[in-house]
This record gives structure tokens, C-alpha cells and sequence, in this order.
């Protein structure tokens, strides 16, 4: 057979139709659920009397408007609240598997599928929510989708795709000293630019790629959607096996070691051919921070906030000139010398355990600086069991950070937890978005260190230096 | 769904590259549990603004929206075409889009309309120069965009999103038209978790 890439051998396994000429039926092998995209999903189906056609390929949790303080106690915001009411109705109505509030299996959707053991190589997942792409770090087809394609695979557990281009990101060498996944994955949007990746799957290869961990892979495929694409992947090795043994939900002991040599297939062929491919080398790479309202308007921590007359496009020139107005920061000012009055670590991009720990060190045995609040948000409540045994809870809280319970919490501010208009802030999230933590807010998005050393410091600094580091 | 064939009405003009869903239609309206009556939401933060191009008079009446390129980015929310068919528009026009963004509207019988840069710069000069309120027609049969002046754009659109959106079809009804296959394939694939 010809050398095929990871995201055709996906493909090819699951196309159960293909229209001449268009779009081919996919065959859908986990959904994962969540309180916000799919009430009026579910509401379609009951309509129509439908059921749901996978009851056992399809998880549901409550994350993006729960409660980050006394999460098991009443909730005061009656919309939010209500919300997640419909959730939990519909899946007792469907008979539906819900990770409750409470529950220890709990969780940001994106957290929980691989901590879980439900994001598996090779197979095809679907969630209705854009960063999805962030299963495909374990050799996953990941596609985030929108309300009526949730209704859609509830009722036919299938996917009308357009078969997107092949597109490989090929990273060789090594990272430096204190640049993290998060710097690489801004980077590359920076240079690829916020539509780079528009109508292709992205898989990530290459020595840099392969010696990151699990969670830094997922890091990494998380901000995928921010380039464009529909999503990122990177082929399962060792690691990911290492990752996946004696998980919740993967095949028990003596079957583990079969499905285990058939995850490992799902890797890109010797010679495969890819639609687009580019080429970085990870020295290239060195911490960033965002200055603008998307994720691609970003540079390197030593650089300085840029002139908008510098940009050679006008659309360009105008929506730096539009971002600079609305981030209050001038041309020319060193990125250092931003200061900060709010840091949130948290988000499906970095809460988890390894995040955690990355902020911690930073922070050991110092304190946040007076002018800013601090909090830290773990991914899941599995991840904040983890970090409590390690004792990460202790250094944060010591160091002053805020000690939060799981969930989406300030990465899209609907539950509360928010910037006050003009308040700006060092984020782990994956959104700088206008308004995106809060209206009239001001996002920077960075990795775990550089937002708990920005934390202390009181504006950003360059984590290479850090004495903690 | 709504079927789509032809919409003939007034254009207004976001001139703005990269207009991501949070702008849209912002988190604080997300936690709707019904499709409807989300225009009230639709660019909230920026229609604050009175300068704001669709609190202008002459676009009052709009139901065709042009922008730049990148149109839909960022968030899958489906409440972003909600918002914009709930108030009023049927169709937007752009020299690209987010993928799920454009999916999302041809679920909803809304129309992304992708030209090249240079036809969509015309449509930005041509509701400039006009004092009065520019109008545009959008065929889908013919695949075509054109005005009363005699100017008009060809626009590309996959056969089978084409005759989804020409008949209203419900997915589901189609999808399960195969049904015997999607059997098969589950037969063939278990589900691979110890539950
Ligand atoms: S953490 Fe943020 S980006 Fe991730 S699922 Fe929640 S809201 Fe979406």
C-alpha cells in the first residue's frame, strides 16, 4: 500500500459514504458533550423524536459556565444555572453519561477526554467547541463543530466533512532553555498567521515535537484552531501509550497490549506525502507574548510592541492600529515593560499537572506583586487532586495566588470569574480576543511561567532570566 | 431549514479583516437555550458605538453583510449566525472564512458568500459612492453576485452544500438515507471502551 499520512489513514478508516464530488459521511467515535453548544441540539432531536444513536460513544460535562468557588453549592447566576439543569435533563432523557459537578471525573471537555482514556489513537472525535483540536496530540482526528453538527452526530454518530488538505509543520532541533510548547505554538501562528491553517488538518512532526510530553503536545494541538486549521494532530508513539496505560476508560490490562501495538500504527508512513508542508527550526523559537486582539499578533518577549505603519498591507495596518487603541499600548515600548493587573493560569491549553508545576516553580517561596490578582485554575478535579498531593496548592496560596476548583472559568469569562473593563491580564489561555475575559479587558496571552513570573514581577518579564527558572 | 435561492437587499460594510465569533456575538449571550432572538447580542460591544456602521440609517434595512477577509474565526459558536439571521441579514460576503464559521451557516440556510479580494474591494467602493442605500442580488442557481449597474461576480460552492441549501434539507433525513452503511461500519468497530 503507499505511504499514507496519520490524518488518511483516520480518514480512509472511517468514511462510511462518500457523496460523488462532495463531502464524504464520517463515522463519529467519541462526542463529547458540554452544557453550552447543545441544548438547542438536543432540543432538535426531541422535535423530532430521534434518540441518540451512540449512547456509549458519547460523554457529556459541565465546564464552561460552572462556578470556580463552592462549585457543589447553589448557583447564583440563574441563566448559568439553568444551563446546566438542560445538560444534566438531557442526559437523563438520552440516557446520556454525565461527569457532574462534584463527580471526581469532572473537568475543562478537553482536559478530561485524554485523562480520561477516552481520546484514543485512531479515532475520529467530535465536541462542539473549536479547541477540540486538542485530542489530536494523541494521534486523534479531533474536529471542534457547531450546534446543528452536535445535533447531527447525536442522531446519526456521523460527519458530513469535506476532505481537508494534509499540511505538515515540521519542527527540527530543539527548544531552548525556558521556551515551552506555548511559546512554540504562538510562535507558529505568528508566523503562519491566524487563516494559515484554513482548510487543513495540521500534523506536527519532528525532533522538537516528539520530545515534548503528552501535555505539551496538547498544548500544542489545542492552539491549532487559532492558525486556522480544522486540526492539529501528531502521530502516537511510546509516550502516548505510557500516557494512556490504566486510564479510566482504555481497554483493561491483558487487552491494553493489543490495542496498544494497534495505536501504534497510527503514525505518518516513511514518504507519505503532505498537501503543504513548512519547515522551523525550535532555536528559532523564544518565549512570546501577545500584543494585539488575535492570537497571531504576537512577538518575542525581548522585542517591542510594534508600529502598525510598519505592517505592509493596509487591512493589516488598521487592525494593528484598531488593537494597539483598545490594548492602550503604544509603538515601540518594550514588551518587559507592560505591567499587569490580573493573572490567570488556567484553560484547555495549560491546566494541567505539568502547567501547574511549571507556575509553581516559577513562584516558590515568592510573592505576586501587590498591584495584581492571582489565580490559578486547574483543568480538572483530577489534576487538582494531583497537584495537592505535590503540594503545588501550598506554594501558590502561599505565594498569594487565588486556588481555584476545574473548570473554563476567566479563559471566556462566563461564569463570573472576569477582567473589569481596562483591567489587563497574563493568560494561559488561547483567546486575546476583544472582550473575550470580559468586556474592555486586556489579554496577553503566555505560557504558565511567564504568567506566574509576570504575576510576581508585576509586569512581563523574560522567563530565561528568572532566578527560579 | 430555511431554503436559500436568491436574496436582493441592501449591503452593509464591515471593514474589518479577521471579525472572530466573540465579536459577533459575545459569552454573556451563549447561555441561551433557544436559537432565537439572539440579534440583540449581534456585534454588542461594538454597536455601542453610534458611529458604528449598522447603527447608520441607510443600513437599517440590510440583509446582506460584506468583510474582509477571515470572516468567523475563533470560537464554533453557532450563535454567530443565529445573531446575524435573527436580525435580519441572509447572507454575508468575504474573501474567506473560518471553516466552522461557514459550516455552521449553511446549516442555518445563511449564505457565505467567498469573492476574490478585488470584488469585494469593488462592493466596499460601491456602498462608498453611493448616496443612496447600494443594493446586491445573490442567485445561488446561477451562483452569482450583481447589482442594477450591470456589475456581477461569480462565486464557487460545493454541489452538495448547493442542493442541501436550495431544498432545506434536514441532514439528519439525508444521513440516515445510509443508514445500512453506518450499521456496517459499527458492526465492524466496536466501541473501543471498557465502560
Ligand atoms: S477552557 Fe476556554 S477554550 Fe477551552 S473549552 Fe473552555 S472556554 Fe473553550
Amino acid at each position: 500500500m503507499a505511504a499514507q499520512t496519520l490524518f488518511e489513514k483516520i480518514w480512509n478508516d472511517h468514511v462510511v459514504y462518500q457523496q460523488p464530488d462532495g463531502p464524504a459521511l464520517l463515522y463519529i467515535d467519541l462526542h463529547l458533550v458540554h452544557e453550552v453548544t447543545s441544548p438547542q441540539a438536543f432540543e432538535g432531536l426531541r422535535n423530532s423524536g430521534r434518540k441518540v444513536r451512540a449512547t456509549d460513544r458519547t460523554f457529556c460535562t459541565l465546564d464552561h459556565d460552572v462556578p470556580t468557588i463552592n462549585q457543589t453549592g447553589p448557583i447564583s447566576d440563574p441563566d448559568a444555572a439553568l444551563q446546566i439543569e438542560h445538560m444534566r435533563k438531557n442526559c437523563r432523557d438520552f440516557g446520556l453519561r454525565l461527569f457532574d459537578l462534584g463527580s471526581h471525573e469532572q473537568g475543562i471537555v478537553h482536559v478530561i477526554g485524554p485523562q480520561l482514556g477516552l481520546t484514543q489513537p485512531g479515532l475520529t472525535i467530535v465536541c462542539g467547541d473549536s479547541h477540540t483540536s486538542t485530542h489530536g496530540a494523541l494521534g486523534a482526528l479531533a474536529i471542534g463543530i457547531g450546534t446543528s453538527e452536535v445535533g447531527h452526530v447525536l442522531g446519526t454518530q456521523c460527519l458530513w466533512q469535506v476532505k481537508p488538505k494534509s499540511f505538515e509543520v515540521l519542527v527540527n532541533g530543539k527548544l531552548g532553555r525556558g521556551v515551552s510548547a506555548k511559546d512554540l505554538i504562538l510562535g507558529i501562528i505568528g508566523r503562519i498567521g491566524t487563516s494559515g491553517g484554513t482548510g487543513c488538518v495540521i500534523e506536527y512532526r519532528g525532533e522538537a515535537i516528539e520530545a515534548l510530553s503528552m501535555d505539551e503536545r496538547m498544548t500544542v494541538c489545542n492552539m491549532t484552531i487559532e492558525g486556522g486549521a480544522r486540526a492539529g494532530m501528531i502521530g502516537a508513539d511510546q509516550k502516548t501509550i505510557d500516557y494512556l496505560r490504566g486510564r479510566r476508560f482504555v481497554p483493561s490490562e491483558k487487552e491494553f497490549d493489543q490495542a496498544a501495538a494497534r495505536w501504534l500504527k497510527y503514525r505518518t508512513d516513511e514518504g507519505a506525502h503532505f498537501d503543504r508542508s513548512i519547515t522551523f527550526d525550535a532555536a528559532s523559537f523564544a518565549p512570546q507574548v501577545t500584543w494585539g486582539t488575535n492570537p497571531g499578533m504576537v512577538i518575542e518577549v525581548t522585542g517591542k510592541v510594534p508600529d502598525p505603519a510598519g505592517f505592509d498591507d493596509a487591512a493589516q495596518r488598521e487592525s494593528a492600529a484598531r488593537a494597539l487603541e483598545y490594548m492602550a499600548l503604544k509603538p515601540g515600548v518594550p514588551i518587559v515593560d507592560i505591567a499587569v493587573d490580573r493573572v490567570f493560569i488556567g484553560s484547555c491549553t495549560n491546566s494541567r499537572l505539568t502547567d501547574l508545576q511549571a507556575a509553581a516553580q516559577t513562584v516558590r517561596g515568592k510573592r505576586v506583586a501587590n498591584t495584581v490578582h492571582a489565580m490559578v485554575v486547574p483543568g480538572s478535579w483530577q489534576i487538582k487532586a494531583e497537584a495537592e498531593k505535590l503540594g503545588l496548592d501550598k506554594i501558590f496560596k502561599e505565594a498569594g495566588f487565588e486556588w481555584r476548583e476545574a473548570g473554563c472559568s476567566m479563559c471566556l469569562a462566563m461564569n463570573g470569574d472576569m477582567l473589569q473593563p481596562g483591567e489587563r491580564c497574563a493568560s494561559t489561555s488561547n483567546r486575546n480576543f476583544e472582550g473575550r475575559q470580559g468586556a474592555g479587558g486586556r489579554t496577553h496571552l503566555v505560557s504558565p511561567a511567564m504568567a506566574a513570573a509576570a504575576a510576581v514581577a508585576g509586569h512581563f518579564v523574560d522567563i530565561r532570566e528568572w532566578a527560579n527558572a | 431549514m430555511q431554503p436559500f435561492t436568491t436574496v436582493e437587499g441592501i449591503v452593509a460594510p464591515l471593514d474589518r479583516v479577521n471579525v472572530d465569533t466573540d465579536q459577533i456575538i459575545p459569552k454573556q449571550f451563549l447561555k441561551a437555550v433557544v436559537r432565537t432572538g439572539l440579534g440583540q447580542g449581534l456585534f454588542f460591544d461594538w454597536i455601542k458605538n453610534p458611529d458604528f456602521v449598522l447603527n447608520q440609517p441607510r443600513f437599517k434595512d440590510a440583509t446582506i453583510l460584506v468583510a474582509r477577509a477571515n470572516f468567523g474565526c475563533g470560537s464554533s459558536r453557532e450563535h454567530a449566525p443565529w445573531a446575524l439571521i435573527d436580525f435580519g441579514f441572509r447572507a454575508v460576503i468575504a474573501p474567506s472564512f473560518a471553516d466552522i464559521f461557514r459550516n455552521n451557516s449553511f446549516k442555518n440556510g445563511f449564505l457565505p458568500v467567498i469573492l476574490k479580494e478585488a470584488e469585494v474591494d469593488h462592493i466596499f467602493r460601491a456602498v462608498a459612492n453611493h448616496q443612496q442605500p447600494y443594493r446586491l442580488t445573490i442567485d445561488l442557481p446561477s451562483q452569482t453576485v450583481a447589482d442594477n449597474a450591470g456589475w456581477s461576480a461569480h462565486f464557487e460552492l460545493g454541489e452538495f452544500q448547493k442542493k442541501c441549501l436550495l431544498e432545506g434539507l434536514d441532514d439528519i433525513a439525508l444521513t440516515l438515507m445510509q443508514d445500512q452503511e453506518i450499521a456496517a461500519y459499527e458492526k465492524s468497530h466496536p466501541v473501543p471502551y471498557r465502560l
